[in-house]
């Protein structure tokens, strides 16, 4: 069998970073959510497709959107979920993260889905041999959210090609603009590396402060100056800035900062007409990003919320080996999209 | 009185020559000397060294025990042909009284694997705050004459300032960790490209170049004596080579790990290589093996720094920092710095054991190998080729960066005053 993800012989079998990733294991991810996107349109919305798999959800960092996504997701696919909120449990009063992944590969699960603080620490589960699962990324300290990529990829290529006229195709010759706190943001480093590996190109705006030292080796553009990018623009991903971060002496103030790199009307009036504007959540309104532009018909947040779903659907369909389950196709896109469609149906007629 | 007869060792890589112990000393040394009912070694094609001496070693005993103790971390510097350390002064509680600095210095003297010279912390519970009583850690029975308060920062350039001087006092030297504590909040590994792709928190060069540059400076305007400790950057090379060249009072070591690993391999993930002050780039692994090579860089000094297995065992950002260094450090030495050709043996014995014993002033360690000196001596066996596995350390900790690597050489005896700590590459 060929390796999915094939990007990364280490990490193969578990989503670690985008930047494992080949643009065919994209394409096909994103093609396979664009199955399961469909599939959220039905009245059931149920795939029997990984009935009788336990995924457990492993939080060591408050994020309830993050979760609910995933979850959502696994109940889509008919899995058994838990949730191990690790804040607050036995994790926090000094037990490791290697004893909590033996407790759970001894409950027998088969795929965990970890949010941690530590950067790296998910690529450690994977790889240190304290766990056989499958292991997916749900966020890493300041590293990586590979599905927050491909959430955002999927979002790009419906919205700028088309959700049928995407199939199998991905973002050559897009231009991606991506504002805010790059230092600290793993949203950033995902999709730098996805987006370039999609063929687009991308570019990063932020006070110097806020960008890591290095990045001049990553594949993109840097530019402090948002004015003169917005309107080379086909996507501007704005970024949360936290407040706090003045206090570092990152930036002066938050209206400093508003106006040189926030985004209001006037400023997404310079955008081609297509441009949409993209914000992983959540937003802080009248810091990077006005009500006005958040509200407006061109951004896609509530669309990337729906699209996560139908993203980490297809990730677990395809690390847990999803198509044995629904009929034993093929592992090529349009077989998995095939095989997801009918089971669909199956789920229909069993659950009446 | 026992006596041994080393036989056609290569003294300090140079001829090969008979060398007779004789009690505690070297009775002489020669060609065909009679064996006259001394234990022979036959030590063709070996090279005799003088005994090696650590500037900077963490035996970890008073406090945590469950990662070395004197002992446990004599019984390592013994396989690495080493006959003195220096302790550093971070324990629990911290040495920074004549008590426990005499309590480490008694626990040395028992131990018997080699000497230990206590360090004394240069400021109360190493905070920076307050000078520790240098003067009696140095009237101690211990005879304190290196201060630091590695692991941190002696920040506050008043508090550094007055360290300076009032050593003086009494030729003591302060050893600085270089890191200045606000451009290293939250850092994690080597500040650059591979830290900005890792996500990890940045340590960037200049936080430990910057405190090098003020040091300097304070201690040519106060005329006192500084030792930079494991400079780890190119750009603290240049510093420490400027502040040589206005004639500066200024010393320097770097350790095993920076003359050969890189952040490279940080993109593991693995605690094994996270240490304080970071591994850093392949330019400055080369600005360092250069100037130990000519002598700005003064010694080897291992920083030898134990953890228990649980301190490793987990993710990067939980785990703690240091590698063990003793047993590994003439290997590494060999592979990275003779057999570059960048130094002879007679470099090594200057670079690991002459110069970090007179920086030290410790008398009776890093003395020639001729008739009537101290008897302190290692003989290794360069030719030898092995994997590293720390199931045969004689640490009480197993963090090497280097398990599995090959490394060349081996040392075969050492000798404490005339005594064989190791015989036949196994600890007496
Ligand atoms: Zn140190």
């Amino acid at each position: 069998m060929p390796l999915f993800p094939g990007g990364n012989p280490r990490t193969s079998g578990h989503l670690i970073s985008a930047a494992d990733l080949t643009r065919d294991d994209a394409v096909r991810i994103l093609d396979t959510a664009e199955e399961m996107a469909r599939l959220a349109d039905r009245p059931i919305k149920k795939l029997p497709a990984l009935r009788g798999r336990t995924i457990v959800n492993l939080f060591f960092e408050d994020s309830t959107r993050t979760r609910i996504s995933f979850e959502a997701a696994e109940k889509r696919l008919s899995a058994d979920v838990i949730n191990f909120a690790a804040k607050g449990s036995s994790v926090s009063k000094g037990e490791s993260l290697k004893d909590t992944a033996q407790t759970l590969e001894a409950m027998g699960v088969d795929a965990v889905v970890i949010r941690h603080g530590a950067s790296g620490a998910p690529y450690r589960l994977a790889t240190s041999g304290w766990i056989d699962a499958a292991v997916v990324n749900a966020g890493d300290g300041t590293h990586q959210h590979p599905t927050q990529a491909l959430l955002d990829a999927f979002t790009m290529r419906r919205r700028l090609i088309g959700p049928d006229a995407g199939l199998g195709r991905d973002l050559a010759g897009r231009r991606i603009t991506i504002v805010g706190d790059i230092l600290h943001s793993r949203v950033a480093r995902s999709n730098v590396d996805l987006l370039n590996t999609l063929g687009a190109q991308v570019t990063l705006v932020a006070p110097p402060t806020l960008l890591p030292v290095g990045v001049e080796g990553w594949p993109c553009e840097v530019s402090y100056d948002l004015d003169a990018v917005l309107p080379k623009s086909d996507a501007v991903m704005m970024l949360r800035v936290q407040r706090e971060r003045m206090n570092a002496a990152f930036f002066p103030t938050e209206r400093e900062y508003s106006r040189r790199y926030g985004l209001d009307v006037q400023r997404m009036e310079r955008m081609p007409e297509h441009a949409v504007v993209m914000h992983p959540g959540p937003m802080v309104r009248g810091m990077e990003i006005t009500a006005e532009v958040a509200d407006s018909g061109r951004c896609t947040v509530t669309e990337q919320v729906a699209n996560g779903v139908s993203i980490r659907m297809a990730v677990l369909y395809l690390l847990l080996g999803g198509s044995e389950h629904a009929g034993g196709s093929g592992n090529t896109a349009t077989g998995t999209a095939e095989t997801a469609a009918t089971t669909g149906t199956a789920a229909r007629t069993e659950e009446k | 009185m026992s006596k041994t007869l080393i036989r056609g060792a290569k003294v300090l890589g140079d001829r090969a020559l008979d060398v007779l112990i004789d009690g505690e000393t070297v009775a002489a040394v020669g060609t065909g000397l009679d064996a006259d009912g001394a234990r022979v070694v036959e030590a063709d094609g070996q090279i005799l060294l003088p005994g090696l001496v650590d500037l900077h070693t963490h035996l970890r005993e008073p406090g945590r025990e469950d990662s070395e103790t004197v002992l446990t971390g004599t019984r390592a510097a013994a396989s690495g042909g080493y006959t003195a350390v220096h302790a550093m002064a971070n324990t629990f509680p911290v040495a920074d009284t004549a008590g426990v600095v005499e309590q480490v210095w008694r626990l040395g003297r028992e131990s018997g694997h080699c000497d230990v010279q206590p360090v004394g912390a240069v400021t109360v519970g190493l905070e920076g705050k307050q000078l520790a009583e240098l003067g009696a850690m140095h009237e101690s029975a211990a005879s304190v004459r290196v201060f630091s308060d590695d692991g941190k920062c002696v920040d506050d350039a008043v508090i550094m300032r007055r360290a300076l001087e009032y050593v003086k006092a009494f030729d003591g030297v302060i050893a600085q960790h270089a890191q200045e504590p606000r451009l290293t909040e939250g850092a994690q590994m080597n500040e650059g490209t591979v830290s900005a792709e890792l996500g990890l928190g940045g340590w960037p060069a200049v936080a430990e170049e910057s405190i090098i540059a003020r040091d300097v400076l304070l201690a040519a305007h106060v005329g006192s004596r500084l030792h930079v400790c494991h400079l780890s950057t190119a750009g603290s090379v240049e510093i420490v080579r400027w502040a040589k060249s206005k004639g500066w009072n200024v010393t320097a070591e770097v350790t095993p790990h920076h003359l050969l690993l890189t952040d490279e391999l940080v993109r593991s993930y693995d605690p094994v290589y996270k240490v304080n002050p970071p591994l850093r780039t392949e330019a400055d692994v080369r600005a360092l093996r250069e100037a130990l090579a000519d002598g700005t860089i003064d010694c080897v000094a291992t920083d030898h720094a134990p953890h228990p297995h649980e301190d490793k065992d987990c993710e990067w950002g939980a785990a703690a920092m240091g590698m063990v260094g003793l047993e590994t450090a003439l290997s590494v030495v060999q592979h990275t710095m003779v057999e570059t050709g960048l130094l002879d043996w007679a470099g090594v014995a200057d670079r690991m054991s002459f110069r970090p014993a007179a920086i030290g002033r410790l008398a009776g360690q890093g003395r020639p190998v001729s008739a009537g000196e101290p008897a302190n001596l290692t003989l290794v066996d360069p030719a030898y080729r092995g994997t590293v596995d720390s199931a045969g350390f004689a640490s009480r900790s197993r963090n090497t960066p280097y398990q599995g690597r090959e490394l060349p050489g081996r040392v075969t005896h050492t000798f404490l005053r005339g005594r064989a700590t190791v015989m036949d590459g196994k600890l007496v």
